[in-house]
């Protein structure tokens, strides 16, 4: 379930409940002339705006050496212009009310402001100073670089299972992009400039590769008025252009084996699968979310019922698959094995649901299933302003558009059992899957449930 | 659960902002259609003794029903994880139906449906469509769930087998294990330092009857609220929460919870964990959600390590020095005193750094106290962002069953902005002089100690 609504999320549709007068609410759409996008969701329940900017860059804009460039930018943002100083465009943001953040992503780095209604032209003056006005002081940089690789131990380093998806990529990957984790190889951060930063911030921080997402209680034609107020004199730039890194054909599976302290096996796999961007077939990657949902969209799916429930095999097991991405994406499964089965067992069981796709068509009374909880769960997130921003910025900033929003309902409800199949078919091959497995060790140093030591205050 | 959290690298607080929102929870809002004051909050109490909380909200075809029980952790007794493991049980088979049965009741008119166990409560979740026979379906499941939720004992078992993978799964993680290492140690043998998923040992020995003892026990009207929020009228949300706890046992209120006991002395845990990093968990008991002295710290807070960026914790540890990704503070006010909790992490060789840079901003904040500057700013946050906070049927929820639950008034959120803005900086400066002892906190410290790096 956790997946479904994952994707979903990211997948605002138009609402089936015509009758209601909030599904009405449009995306309005307007470009300056110096190539910035802005789109606009209203949003009447509360007096308050969501701004979001999204700049057309993330780790899979980025190269070998300087990995995790995106997302330490991404933190010098806050760290000053010619007009604020260090630290204090949250401070200012604060001050008026408001919350503010920013994250990074493989295709995108956004940054946003949630506020009382009438003060968002202060988030537009702030956003639009350090689109172009960055200082990227050395000494905040030698800081803050510091802060990320804590983060990138916090995460990753500390995490087993977060490790073993990094490697997980590093192998299912060769020649795309998608092989390096979004916030950086630590060798990279270790290593990486403040001229790399500059670099990086002059390429890709342009109107011309932005889009501006305000969703709430506004009114259109107004935001877009402040928006050309602020940010209409900032002048076009040349903006690389990317490369296209199709990933290589995979020919044979690929295993990777991680052991890392801990206490619990874990298994993922993967296939190579098209996204909305790439398919040739407009239908599939519905298809695939489909084929991944009747896997794991909640706890009447199979994984659930028959890998946790009816044979005991897993203590969990998921499918996942986002649709909205740059580059061809992967179709993921893992799971816990259950205690006393191995992960070969867990393997198994996986791959013997993964085949049951290809042989027998999904039953009519799963796919309803799923249509109820997509058509019920395009109404729930219209209770996020924020979600509704966020699908439509993350659409329009991987390059399909905002409108994709509104098709996915109708779209989703299209699919029928047979294209599941067929897309199992074509696509969960043998010689494109990716396994990886984390083998818990056994360290001496290994956790206690019990404090070790006592000693008397030191502070 | 694959990706969420890898795909995108939120940069600041997650952490912080979870524990300011959602623990202490001092939002305040209104929702415009409502008024502009603030939330009003409908509420009576049913025929069997149950309160209900309601607001209705008619902008989305749907509504939130949260049940929620006096039931949590802290009534665990010697059983640590039996009020989890209740509650975990109640939609594994329940009236006629099995664990599938339910669950496709709940698919097929696309209901989510959530239970959870903390330390004070328990809590069903439901949202559902109010489309006529898709609503039916999904409240003629909840009550059933409720009412006769059947503990069958091989769904026990395979929840035991599930819980103590999840027990394990623990262990790998430091911050995990500091969390219950601290409240092991600030509550020493009360209920607040049983875990709330229990032990290995406590979970093994669960049986049936335990589960239909507690369950018995605590799951009765008197003891619970019902909350709802949505596109119902009136009429309709009394029918529903008559109709939900109808076949439930009147029953009485759980008994009171003891008081907290104050630590006497300081205590410093360390343990050795094979991590990157050493996480810190430093705290003690700190207050109640109707205490007194509940604004002034919750204010005085903020400016101490509450609101991230410009917060002085977040200022000395990441700004200046670059210790640490996360760094706050924050009060846990609950029935009980709830705990005031200081945390961090950091490479390992930095532990003993960070960890006196947090101690000197909290000694230095209470001896100083803030400055007026400060407390402008906080004021400004707090009652500026008065509209964020409720600005969704799901925040609303969230309010009104902390609320409900903890008895306090009505009008706290139509008042909450007036009493901020009344906290003067004596009255911070006082609280925190009486309440915050960092002489004699617990200090937790998970990592590893012998990394020479």
């Amino acid at each position: 379930m956790r997946n479904l609504i994952y994707l979903l999320v990211l997948l605002v549709p138009c609402s089936v409940f015509a009758k209601q007068p909030l599904a009405q609410s449009r995306v309005h759409e307007y470009m300056l002339d110096n190539g910035l996008k802005l789109l606009v969701k209203e949003d009447h329940r509360a007096p308050v705006v969501v701004s979001q900017v999204w700049y057309k860059v993330g780790s899979s804009y980025e190269h070998d050496g300087i990995t995790g460039i995106s997302h330490v930018l991404e933190h010098m943002m806050f760290k000053g212009t010619d007009k604020v100083k260090p630290g204090d465009f949250s401070k200012l943001i604060k001050e008026q009310g408001g919350r503010d953040n920013a994250f990074t992503g493989r295709d995108y780095t956004a940054y946003f402001q949630i506020l009382e209604k009438s003060r968002l032209p202060i988030s537009l003056e702030l956003e639009a100073d350090r689109m172009r006005n960055l200082t990227l002081p050395p000494e905040e940089f030698t800081k803050e670089v510091e802060v990320v690789k804590e983060e990138r131990r916090m995460r990753t380093e500390d995490d087993p299972r977060a490790l073993t998806y990094e490697q997980f990529n590093a192998v299912a990957y060769t020649n795309n992009p998608y092989k390096h984790p979004i916030i950086g190889w630590m060798n990279d951060l270790d290593n990486l400039n403040v001229d790399d930063l500059r670099k990086w911030y002059t390429h890709w921080y342009a109107p011309n590769n932005a889009t501006i997402v305000i969703a709430g209680d506004v009114e259109p034609h107004t935001v877009y008025e402040q928006v050309k107020k602020y940010f209409g004199q900032i002048p076009k730039s040349d903006v690389p252009t990317l490369k296209p890194r199709i990933e290589a054909d995979q020919i044979g599976p690929r295993r990777v084996t991680v052991r890392a302290p801990a206490q619990v096996p874990y298994i993922m796999l993967g296939y190579k699968v098209p996204v909305l961007r790439t398919a040739k077939e407009e239908w599939e990657p519905y298809a695939l979310e489909m084929l991944a949902s009747v896997l794991s969209a909640s706890r009447s799916s199979r994984f659930s019922k028959v890998l946790v429930r009816e044979k005991q095999i897993a203590t969990d097991a998921d499918s996942g698959y986002s649709m909205d991405s740059l580059h061809n994406e992967m179709l993921l499964v893992d799971a816990t094995p259950a205690p006393g089965k191995s992960v070969a067992e867990v393997e198994q069981a996986l791959r013997e649901q993964l085949d049951r796709l290809k042989t027998e068509k999904v039953s009519e009374e799963e796919l309803t299933r799923i249509k109820a909880q997509v058509i019920a769960n395009d109404v729930y997130q219209k209770d996020s302003v924020f979600y509704q921003a966020m699908s439509i910025g993350m659409l329009e900033t991987v390059g399909v558009g905002w409108q994709k929003a509104d098709e996915y309902l109708d779209k989703i409800r299209a699919v029928t059992a047979e294209q599941v199949q067929q897309v199992a078919n074509k696509y969960l091959l043998d010689d494109s899957l990716v396994v990886a497995v984390l083998e818990p060790q056994s360290d001496a140093k290994r956790p206690q449930h019990n404090p070790a030591i006592t000693i008397p205050p030191g502070h | 659960m694959l990706k969420n959290n890898k795909t995108i690298l939120i940069f600041l607080f997650v952490i912080i902002a979870a524990v300011i929102y959602a623990l202490s929870g001092e939002k305040t809002a209104d929702q415009s259609d409502i008024t502009e004051q603030g939330l009003t909050i409908q509420s009576w109490t049913g025929k069997e003794g149950n309160k209900v909380f309601y607001v209705p909200a008619p902008q989305l075809p749907m509504v939130d029903v949260r049940v929620v029980f006096d039931a949590g952790s802290a009534r665990d007794g010697d059983k640590a994880g039996l009020a989890s493991m209740t509650n975990l049980l109640l939609d594994h088979g329940a009236g006629d139906w099995n664990t599938d049965q339910i669950v496709e009741r709940f698919d097929e008119v696309g209901a989510q449906f959530s239970t959870a166990a903390l330390r004070d409560m328990a809590v069903l979740n439901l949202r559902t469509l109010t489309d006529a026979a898709w609503l039916k379906q999904s409240l003629d499941t909840l009550r059933t769930i409720l009412q006769t939720p059947r503990f069958d004992e091989k769904e026990l078992q395979r929840e035991q087998q599930r819980v103590l993978v999840a027990l394990r799964n623990q262990q790998e993680s430091p911050s995990d294990i500091a969390e219950l290492n601290f409240y092991e140690a600030v509550y020493s043998k009360q209920p607040y330092a049983i875990p709330p998923l229990g032990t290995k040992e406590s979970v093994e020995a669960f049986t049936r009857d335990d589960v239909v003892n507690f369950y018995k026990q605590y799951y009765v009207a008197r003891n619970a609220i019902v909350v709802i929020v949505g596109a119902v009228d009136r009429m309709q949300a009394e029918a529903m929460a008559e109709d939900l706890m109808a076949g439930l046992d009147g029953g009485q209120v759980a008994e009171a919870l003891p008081e907290v006991q104050e630590l006497t002395d300081a205590t410093t845990i360390k343990n050795q964990h094979p991590s990157t990093q050493t996480h810190i968990w430093v705290g003690q008991p700190g207050i109640t959600r109707t205490d007194p002295d509940y604004l002034p710290l919750y204010v005085g807070n903020h400016i101490l390590g509450g609101s991230g960026f410009g917060s002085r914790v977040v200022t000395q540890i990441r700004e200046d020095r670059g210790l640490a990704y996360s760094s706050y503070t924050y009060f846990s006010p609950m029935r009980r005193k709830g705990p005031f909790i200081m945390g961090l992490q950091t490479k390992n060789a930095q532990a003993e750094q960070a960890l006196d840079v947090l101690m000197q901003t909290v000694k230095q904040f209470i001896a100083d106290g803030p400055t007026d500057e400060e407390i402008v700013s906080a004021k400004n946050n707090i009652t500026g962002g008065f509209a964020l906070n409720l600005d969704s049927n799901k925040d609303i929820t969230e309010y009104v069953a902390m609320i409900g639950f903890y008895g306090l008034p009505l009008d706290y959120l139509k008042t909450f902005n007036d009493r901020v803005n009344a906290v003067t900086r004596e009255q911070i400066d006082d609280a925190f002089k009486r309440r915050v002892h960092p002489d004699k906190m617990v200090t937790v410290m998970v990592g590893d100690f012998d990394a020479k790096k």
